[in-house]
């Protein structure tokens, strides 16, 4: 594992708006080259939100988004995912009436052209299901080839950092091992960091280097993944179906 | 026999021209969920651009006909991107997160603007121009009736059926046409992809607009005339066509334009010429009101 202390994404004080609601109201984090990092949270904490502030989809109302040393804060997004940054987002959001193969052209649409038959082929190898589907509308694939497609084709850009936004929504526990085994497998392999929102805690947690909780918009806690295993606070928040954390500092 | 093939040789150089200029309307509601009401000027602009390039071309002596075709179809094309262009920055941009009624109402400003503009600039008068190329084929005579088919038929036929593939192949195969199908779709997760959403978009209303100068230099050389008003009644015959065929349909938008040249050269043939418009508008309110989705398009439902 190539993990480095080099921060590669680093949000300052970012807070952002869903319409008028304010979603995030001061984010801190910093995530590092080579690492998994995790944000876990209820629903409606800001965890999506976040990951579109960082592709610039709103834009942060306030504060710094810093990617490899650079402000990307007021990029728009195509310029932001070009500098190296891919998302597969909440809901997957394949193009339904394009093919397999098409959704992943475009994936490959910000990565040079010369790497595009080596790309697919990682691809295909880390998700066989997408190659013997590669000619199918990507709306006529479950729910679990879906996600795969949303991942594969955001490696296709092949990013520097890879947001993740709920890769185990709704789908069965097989599937769920099988992503987070290629989101492993990524990152030992590739070296690419990667920045994954999770409800499923447990398993996010295990796998993530380290990880932040998210509670109404703000950080409350932060550590190792073993480290907020172990917390007793998460484990009754997330872990063993209580009550949320409390809010960090006023609301 | 003869004055039916006559009428069909007639209907489909008519819906050929119809097809051409429904396709801008079509990609541009593909694409931002608009009907860009200002492109049947467009249209207007690349026919007048065809009787100035053809007048000038004539005064310096550049008579061979291939040659000045090519240099007038190549010009009417650049100039009318720009005014294709520019009418998408001025007029739609500033408004692409207003309100829907907002960009129809600039659509209309721009589309009567552009009327003005030419007006103004050429005069209210129809301007004619000589014969590029006069000629034909007759394919048979009977009876004393000769069906013949012009060499400027042929030449829209072509030039259309070779503009169509092109096109086809530019939306089906290139990174441009996958940007346009992806924006098409869901415009957030485009930019997400690393797509340019405004130059994708810019670059629709190019493409449009180049399709309506050649649509506009055809009709030039088919009818000989032109004045500042063609664009309006032509450009809502091309909605009609978009609409028949299924608005966002981009073989769809073919197809209309094809049957409703068909259906006002039948009309006028054999029923009215006066009445013709009425035929061509009695089947947009049919569309609309029984199947609004159109021949070719798809139901506007959203599976989640």
């Amino acid at each position: 594992m190539s993990m480095s202390n080099e921060a590669l994404l680093t949000l300052e004080g970012v807070q952002s708006f869903y319409g008028h609601i304010a979603a995030l109201r001061g984010v801190d984090i910093t995530v590092r080259a080579g690492e998994i990092v995790t944000l876990i949270g209820a629903n409606g904490a800001g965890k999506s939100t976040l990951l579109m502030t960082i592709c610039g989809n709103p834009h942060a109302a306030q504060g710094r988004i810093l990617f490899d040393g650079q402000d990307i804060t007021r990029m728009s997004s195509h310029e932001i995912v070009r500098r190296g940054i891919a998302q597969a987002p909440e809901g997957r959001r394949i193009f339904a009436r394009m093919t397999v193969l098409e959704n992943l052209q475009l994936g490959a649409l910000s990565a040079p052209p010369t790497h595009y038959a080596r790309d697919l082929q990682r691809v295909f190898a880390l998700f066989p299901v997408l190659k013997q589907r590669s000619r199918q509308r990507g709306g006529t694939l479950s729910g679990g080839e879906q996600q795969m497609l949303a991942i594969g084709r955001a490696l296709m850009s092949r990013p520097r950092l890879l947001l993740l936004d709920e890769p185990s929504l709704g789908l069965a526990p097989l599937l769920v091992r099988q992503i987070f085994g290629a989101i492993r497998e990524i990152n030992a392999l590739e070296g690419t960091t990667v920045l994954l929102v999770e409800q499923d805690a447990f398993h996010a947690l295990r796998l993530a280097h380290r990880g932040y909780v998210m509670v109404n918009g703000r950080i409350a806690l932060t550590g190792t993944g073993a480290e907020l295993l172990a917390n007793p606070d998460v484990r009754a928040a997330y872990l063993e179906g209580g009550v949320p954390l409390p809010t960090a500092g006023s609301s | 026999m003869g004055y039916f093939l006559q009428q069909l040789i007639n209907g489909l150089t008519l819906g050929m021209i119809y097809g051409l200029i429904a396709l801008g309307y079509t990609m541009v509601y593909g694409i931002i969920g608009m009907i860009n009401f200002a492109h049947g000027e467009i249209y207007m602009i690349g026919a007048f651009l065809a009787v100035i390039g053809f007048t000038v071309l004539g005064l310096l002596g550049i008579s061979y006909v291939p040659v000045a075709l090519l240099i007038v179809l190549f010009t009417a094309m650049l100039f009318t991107a720009v005014y294709g262009w520019t009418l998408e920055r001025v007029a739609y941009r500033p408004l692409r997160s207003a309100p829907r009624l907002a960009p129809l109402i600039s659509a209309i400003g721009a589309s009567i603007f552009f009327q003005n503009y030419v007006q103004l600039a050429q005069g209210a008068r129809v301007k004619p121009i000589a014969p590029v190329i006069s000629g034909g084929y007759t394919v048979f005579e009977e009876g004393g009736f000769t069906v013949q088919l012009s060499y400027v038929q042929i030449l829209i036929w072509l030039l259309t059926l070779a503009l169509m593939v092109a096109f086809a192949l530019l939306i089906q195969r290139t990174s441009l046409g996958r940007a346009q199908r992806a924006c098409e779709q869901d415009r957030a997760m485009a930019s997400l992809v690393g797509i340019d959403v405004n130059r994708t978009i810019s670059l629709t209303f190019v493409i449009g607009a180049t399709l309506a100068a050649v649509a506009g230099v055809m009709v030039t050389l088919y009818y000989g005339v032109v004045d500042f008003y063609i664009g309006f009644l032509a450009g809502i015959k091309a909605f009609t066509a978009a609409v028949l065929g299924g608005i966002g349909s981009l073989p769809g938008a073919m197809l209309g334009g094809l049957i409703l040249g068909l259906v006002e050269a039948f009309w006028s043939a054999y029923f009215s010429v006066e009445y013709k418009d009425v035929a061509a508008f009695t089947i947009l309110v049919l569309v609309l009101i029984f199947k609004p989705s159109g021949l070719l398009g798809r139901p506007e439902v959203e599976k989640v």
